[in-house]
């Protein structure tokens, strides 16, 4: 690891202040993703400003929602009584993602930023246009099988490999940051972005913010939920490709549904369409397939990631039997 | 999750060289006195603690092992799996991907495991840590490392200390209750002789037993 200056930063303010002052500096919050980046020579920081004193940790009720603040844990929203109640979906993305040792580190504003696990991004005696601009992608040329089948481009084919923002992304939240010129809000489809020529920005956020915390809007509560991962092993990997369902049932017919992928795209992947062709339909098999059918639509696929369209389509209509009870 | 070494690189290092440890005990030492902290603290800007270290200086910390409050100072960019080890002589924690990626480094920081090779040491100013060294009381061992001997949780006994590490956490987390719920809870502790089996039945044993551990 390259040798860095290392400051802590007790408010808010004076942490973003920090990283605007000097061209290359970086937030650390639980380091799981960052450490293991310097380690392998991918980042390479100058400074880095630990954030993880900053009063942002509160999980609480606002008068719209819940409101996560940025340094909660991982493992503290997953086990949080009011997270279980209202958004059990999210609960169920957590702890499908990494371990109860990671997520005890891993807070909820660096696993927004988390970066891609190409493996080529990873080695830097490869190609990466996200890595190095201009550099080329190794990925697209090369073993692809974890890339994306949506929304990449001439530049760029990775995912973002987050659980927990499929769920968010499911349920409408929206993300404050904090900036040198203020506070603004976002909605979390918005803060993750597609590649396009521009690939080395995995967001939408700007030099010097901070993430401050993600607000979930209050809505009915529902026990018919489900986040579906499927994986190379069963536990401590990464998706192929994981679903996020939230249904409201009532009398057998689908009054709302939302739906997220994970493992498919640049950012998490909302499955709009799908989700319209669910709605006043009766919770069946049939009507699943056709919402999979629907979702998987327009995907573009790789040498070796073709296998992720029959896959997406089973775990779509397999996350929905389960969210809906139906065998 | 690619990596370039085999995760097994560290590990077979210190096996087949059983002086590299004495050499990097040594050599921590030099680097401890030609690398003194000189100017250390400057002025603290509003909002930021004092600490500040510029690149190649060292910096104070104070955290508590195993009951033992210690006084150390580290550069920036030392781990805390390598302060336990090499400044602190803690060995019984593990350095095997030194990635987040196996849980032979997993110790507990105010309660709760985590994975040593992925955490600064500097921003465990203030904080307790167990490590597997200060699980006995005194020659009493832990009632999960009895359980590890009982149930021969072990081959090589290189996961070990993570095993158990883990194991009492996830004991006391509550997410030891089922079989299934162990091995779930337990996925970030690797163990290449396999002896999962044998963990399993350990842990299990343990926390139906209900005692505190
Ligand atoms: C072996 C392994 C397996 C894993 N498996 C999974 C998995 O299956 N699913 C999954 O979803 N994740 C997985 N992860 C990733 C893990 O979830 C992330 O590493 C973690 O969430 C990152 O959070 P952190 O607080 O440690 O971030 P850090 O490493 O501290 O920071 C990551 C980035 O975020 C920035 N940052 C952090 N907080 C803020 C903030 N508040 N504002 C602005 N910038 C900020 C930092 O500057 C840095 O660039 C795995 C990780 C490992 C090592
Ligand atoms: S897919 Fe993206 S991250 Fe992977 S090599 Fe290509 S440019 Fe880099
Ligand atoms: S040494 Fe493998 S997880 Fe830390
Ligand atoms: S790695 Fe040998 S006992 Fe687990």
């Amino acid at each position: 690891m390259n040798q860095f200056e290392y400051i802590r930063a007790t408010e808010q303010a004076a942490a973003v202040k920090a990283l605007v002052k000097d061209a290359n500096t970086q937030f650390i919050a639980g380091g799981t993703n960052l450490i293991d980046l310097m380690k392998m020579g991918v980042a390479k920081p100058d400074k880095l400003v630990d954030i993880t004193r900053l009063p942002l940790k509160d999980i609480k009720k606002t008068p719209t929602g819940i409101h996560i603040g940025a340094l909660a844990l991982n493992s503290q929203v997953a086990e949080n009584s009011l997270i279980l109640q209202h958004h059990p979906v999210l609960a169920l993305a957590l702890n499908s993602g990494a371990t109860q040792q990671l997520r005890n580190m891993a807070t909820v504003g660096g696993n927004m930023l988390q970066r891609t696990r190409c493996g080529y991004f990873f080695d830097v005696n490869m190609p990466c246009n996200k890595r190095e601009p201009g550099s080329g992608c190794g990925a697209i040329g090369g073993i692809n099988r974890m890339h994306a089948i949506f929304g990449a481009s001439e530049s760029c084919i990775a995912v973002h490999p987050s659980d927990m923002c499929v769920a968010l992304a499911a349920l409408d939240a929206t993300v404050t940051v904090l900036g040198p010129k203020g506070e603004r809000r976002m909605p979390f489809a918005d803060f993750h972005r597609l590649p396009g020529d521009h690939p080395e920005h995995d967001n939408t956020l700007q030099k010097g913010e901070l993430i401050l915390g993600v607000d979930i809007p209050d809505a009915r509560q529902t026990k018919n939920v489900a986040y579906l991962k499927v994986r190379d092993r069963t536990s401590y990997a990464f998706a192929l490709v994981s679903v996020a369902a939230v249904l409201n049932i009532e009398g057998g017919i689908i009054k709302n549904a939302k739906l997220a992928m994970g493992g498919v795209a640049h950012k998490p992947w909302r499955l709009h369409a799908a989700e319209a062709s669910l709605i006043g339909k009766q919770a069946t098999i049939d009507n699943f397939k056709q919402a999979a059918q629907i979702a998987m639509q327009g995907a573009k696929t790789y040498k070796y990631n073709e296998f992720k369209v029959k896959l997406g389509h089973n775990t779509i209509v397999q996350a929905l039997k389960t969210a809906a009870s139906v065998a | 999750m690619a990596s370039k070494k085999p995760d097994n690189a560290t590990v077979s290092d210190e096996l087949l060289n059983g002086t590299r440890r004495d050499f990097l005990k040594q050599s921590s030492v030099l680097t401890a006195i030609t690398l003194a902290p000189t100017g250390l603290v400057k002025a603290a800007e509003s909002g930021l603690d004092e600490k500040i270290a510029a690149v190649f200086e060292k910096i104070p910390v104070s955290l508590t092992v195993n009951g033992v409050k210690h006084d150390v100072s580290v550069e920036p960019r030392v781990t805390l799996l390598d302060l336990l080890r090499e400044q602190l002589h803690l060995t019984g924690t593990k350095k095997g991907c030194d990635r987040g990626q196996c849980g032979a480094c997993t110790v507990h920081v105010d309660g709760k495991r985590v994975n040593s090779c992925l955490s600064l040491a500097v921003m465990h100013d203030g904080h307790h840590i167990t490590t597997i060294e200060g699980l006995a009381n005194g020659d009493e061992l832990h009632p999960l490392q009895e359980a590890f001997i009982k149930h021969d949780g072990f081959q090589c006994g290189y996961c070990t200390p993570g095993q158990i590490m883990s194991g009492v956490a996830c004991i006391r987390e509550g997410h030891a209750n089922t079989e299934s719920n162990i091995r779930e809870y337990m996925s970030g502790n690797i163990c290449r002789c396999g002896a999962y089996p044998n963990i399993v039945k350990a842990i299990y044993e343990v926390s139906k037993g209900g005692q505190k551990v």
